[in-house]
């Protein structure tokens, strides 16, 4: 009898290694996954609780939840920060008006999205390079950008480094290291891959980051970039600035999945999820992606969640599709706000100085606004300059055609306003 | 009875004429085909400029068509490599190295499939000079693809694209004919200042055979080369179309005793108006041939221009030989080509018009 058990107990055993056996040296060989087998059948589905939490450092009256979360920033730049935000606010008021008043012909304003921007730019090096979507000019304004140089571009005066060519806001300047934005979306993302690519080989130390939202993360661009830079191994930060809608689109209209950040497993990188809103969470998280990233030569995705408190643009009127309610209730959750609650407490903003810097720094934008007002478009004839280096036999006849029209008819062009 | 022609079902419909002239420098030569010469180029650029890369689906093997044969051995993986499967994520990245200073040759593995890249290409890399008011540009950028008919690739595997590309101000459009031309042309491509597309004619790649300097060379860009003097006909094509024309050119001195001047227009874009309405002015007539369907093909292009400068100089109406308005067809290729016998009917037409 004994021995008949011994005998079953031992045949247990030895399925038990045989399974274990099977495990380890039964591995699928498919080249395309590395992973065991199984034997159950289920459908593998992404469940809500294991939604990426939102990392932050303040709590929804400024103040920081856990110290050691508290970056060791400077007194200056922890106000150049501050004023760089308030400095983006007022310039959109502004230019936002103007554009009403049909003095620019067009405008995108950044509120609610002042952390997300000052707080990445302000993580990276000066020298890093930025692949932009539209809604960043913070990152600009941290960087040192004079506001005549936003004036100049939204008139697209004569003194505009864009030359005029493009609609205002389409910003780009090469001693910021901030690639000029182009309209259509997303097409900045596999070109940051790109660039990122060349730095690496180039053995220069430099990241490339690029900003995008979450509408723009529905392009097949998106998909493209974050796959070429996964395989080609680029050091760049992809950073999705998912602040709810595109144009009137919500993100419950965008995607299914758990916003951008859960695509990032799907491509083989690693992704933070930070609370745009909080200045010190987005500054904490970018500070940790370029270390990563310059590490490993490896990609990071970044998606910091906030809200567009503005319109889309100046063409739009988002009270169409959203309640003004909703749009009171995150205007009130300012960023901008409890960055300056933070301040205070650290006795390094007042009142007083509130007032004394909205007053200053209005004035410095409307008279740059002025200025710009009244400086010339280029000359017409830049109109054919930078299609290629140098103009083809094609172009030279073109302007001479357009030189001579003008002779005959140059009283119905606005010439006066020219060069 | 009907006899049944036995074709092969990978008839060409040309017989390449090798080029005989000078080459574009002395030196040392060898037979080589034009996937070898391509190479060559590539090789030379890799060689000389520590910045270029080459990348695209298959290129670190070898290519689905050999150019980028052993380069990879050569100068590394991190230098010649394979990207994955998507034509608008190899255009986007290329743009963006070239950018930030890489010398970027982007293959893609066949015209047909340039499409999804259509974006980037037209809307990106073509207007990154002139919208940035020339703080950047992507001028280190080659984009090179097999293009035209191999005599059974249908659909998407015969495709002729220039004239999509010939419609957008801030790219450079590159055909050539053969192995010496492609060469010299890629090369030139390689260090334009703007971004440039290399089209290049895959039936030409084991087909064309010359005896190609071993040392490199450029040739200019936005030079067309009168290959084959004369003075009745202006015949006018690019890449494979050439050695159509050439053919043409010796048939109709003997069958009609007409003298045929063929010229290969080697850049779409910027395309060489002064050599074509020179020989234009000399013979009164002209054709243009090419693969391409005719509506809004290049030829039209061509047209539109020469009867508008050469007006007074023309005896007969422009002329253009072209594949129908039809996507390409499988079986039909035959039908469907500017054929060597179109061609010598419309010399005959337009000599009697």
């Amino acid at each position: 009898m004994a021995a008949f058990y011994s005998k079953a107990l031992n045949l247990k055993a030895f399925r038990a290694v045989q399974s274990h056996l099977r495990l380890f040296c039964d591995a699928p060989k498919f080249p395309g996954a590395k992973t065991t087998w199984t034997q159950t059948l289920k459908i593998s589905e992404a469940k809500q609780e294991d939604n990426l939490p939102v990392y932050r450092v303040l709590d929804k009256q400024g103040v920081v939840i856990d110290s050691s979360h508290e970056p060791k920033l400077s007194s200056e730049v922890l106000r150049k920060m501050y004023k760089s935000m308030t400095l983006l606010n007022q310039m959109d008021n502004i230019l936002y008006e103007s554009q009403r008043q049909g003095r620019i012909s067009f405008y995108m304003t950044n509120y609610g999205e002042e952390a997300v921007q000052i707080g990445s730019i302000a993580a990276l090096n000066n020298d890093d390079l930025v692949f932009a979507q539209y809604r960043e000019a913070g990152v600009l304004v941290y960087r040192g950008a004079p506001i005549d140089f936003f004036m100049n571009q939204c008139y697209g005066n004569n003194l505009d480094v864009g030359r005029g060519k493009q609609m205002p806001v389409h910003y780009g300047n090469k001693d910021l290291h901030f690639v000029t934005l182009s309209s259509p979306l997303t097409t900045q993302l596999p070109q940051a891959s790109g660039a990122a690519y060349a730095f690496k080989r180039a053995k220069n130390g430099k990241v490339v980051i690029t900003y995008f939202g979450d509408g723009a993360a529905s392009e097949g661009d998106f998909h493209a970039a974050l796959n070429f830079a996964a395989t080609l191994e680029c050091p760049v930060i992809f950073f999705c600035r998912n602040n709810g809608y595109a144009i009137s689109t919500p993100t419950h209209e965008q995607y299914r999945g758990d916003g951008i950040a859960s695509r990032a497993p799907g491509y083989g990188m690693g992704a933070i999820r930070c609370d745009g809103n909080d200045l010190l969470a987005v500054y904490n998280t970018v500070k940790l992606a370029r270390k990563y990233c310059s590490e490993n030569n490896k990609p990071i995705l970044v998606e910091a969640m906030t809200y567009r408190v503005g319109h889309h643009s100046t063409s739009d009127d988002s009270t169409a599709y959203r309640p003004k309610e909703e749009i009171s209730m995150w205007s009130t959750e300012s960023p901008v706000g409890k960055f300056r609650r933070y301040l205070e407490t650290k006795g390094l903003w007042s009142e007083e100085e509130e007032k004394s810097w909205a007053k200053d720094v209005r004035k410095q934008i409307l008279d740059a606004f002025n200025k710009a007002e009244k400086v010339p478009k280029p000359a017409w004839k830049e109109m054919f300059e930078g299609v290629y280096k140098d103009l083809t036999p094609a172009l030279k006849e073109q302007v001479k055609e357009m030189e001579s029209h003008l002779k005959s008819y140059g009283a119905h062009y606005p010439l006066d306003n020219f060069k | 009875m009907f006899a049944r022609h036995a074709v092969s079902a990978r008839a060409i419909h040309f017989v390449y004429q090798p080029d005989t002239a000078k080459p574009p420098v002395s030196g040392e030569t060898s037979k080589q085909n034009m996937f070898m010469a391509i190479n060559s180029a590539i090789h030379s650029a890799l060689e000389k400029d520590d910045s270029a890369i080459i990348f695209g689906e298959d290129v670190a093997f070898g290519g689905v068509f050999r150019c980028t044969l052993g380069l990879k051995d050569k100068f590394g993986a991190d230098r010649v490599f394979n990207t994955p499967l998507c034509e608008q994520g190899i255009a986007g990245f290329g743009i963006g190295a070239a950018a930030a200073g890489a010398t970027a040759i982007a293959e893609m593995q066949f015209a047909d499939y340039m499409f999804p890249a259509f974006d980037q290409i037209v809307n990106e890399a073509a207007k990154y000079r002139y919208r940035s008011g020339g703080l950047f540009e992507c001028g280190k950028l080659t984009i090179r693809s097999p293009c035209s008919a191999v005599g059974h690739g249908a659909v998407y595997h015969s495709q002729s694209p220039e004239a999509y590309f010939a419609h957008t101000p801030g790219l450079k459009v590159v055909v050539p004919r053969g192995p010496i031309a492609a060469k010299g042309l890629l090369l030139s491509c390689i260090r334009d200042p703007d971004p440039c597309i290399f089209l290049e004619p895959k039936v030409l790649y084991r087909t064309a055979e010359e005896m190609v300097p071993k040392t490199e060379y450029t040739i200019p860009l936005g030079k067309a080369q009168v290959l084959a003097p004369g003075n009745q006909v202006t015949l006018i094509g690019w890449g494979t179309q050439v050695h159509v024309l050439l053919e043409v050119a010796k048939m109709a001195k003997e069958q009609l005793k007409v003298s045929c001047e063929v010229i290969d227009l080697q850049t779409i874009l910027p395309w060489d108006k002064d050599t074509v309405c020179q020989s234009v002015k000399k013979t009164g007539r002209v054709i243009v041939a090419h693969e391409a369907p005719l509506t809004c093909g290049f030829g039209a292009e061509l047209a539109a221009t020469i009867q508008q400068e050469c007006f007074l100089n023309l005896e007969a109406p422009v002329t253009r030989v072209t594949g129908f308005d039809t996507p390409f067809p499988h079986i039909f290729e035959p039908f469907y080509l500017p054929t060597k016998w179109r061609c010598l009917e419309a010399v005959k037409k337009i000599v009697n018009f």
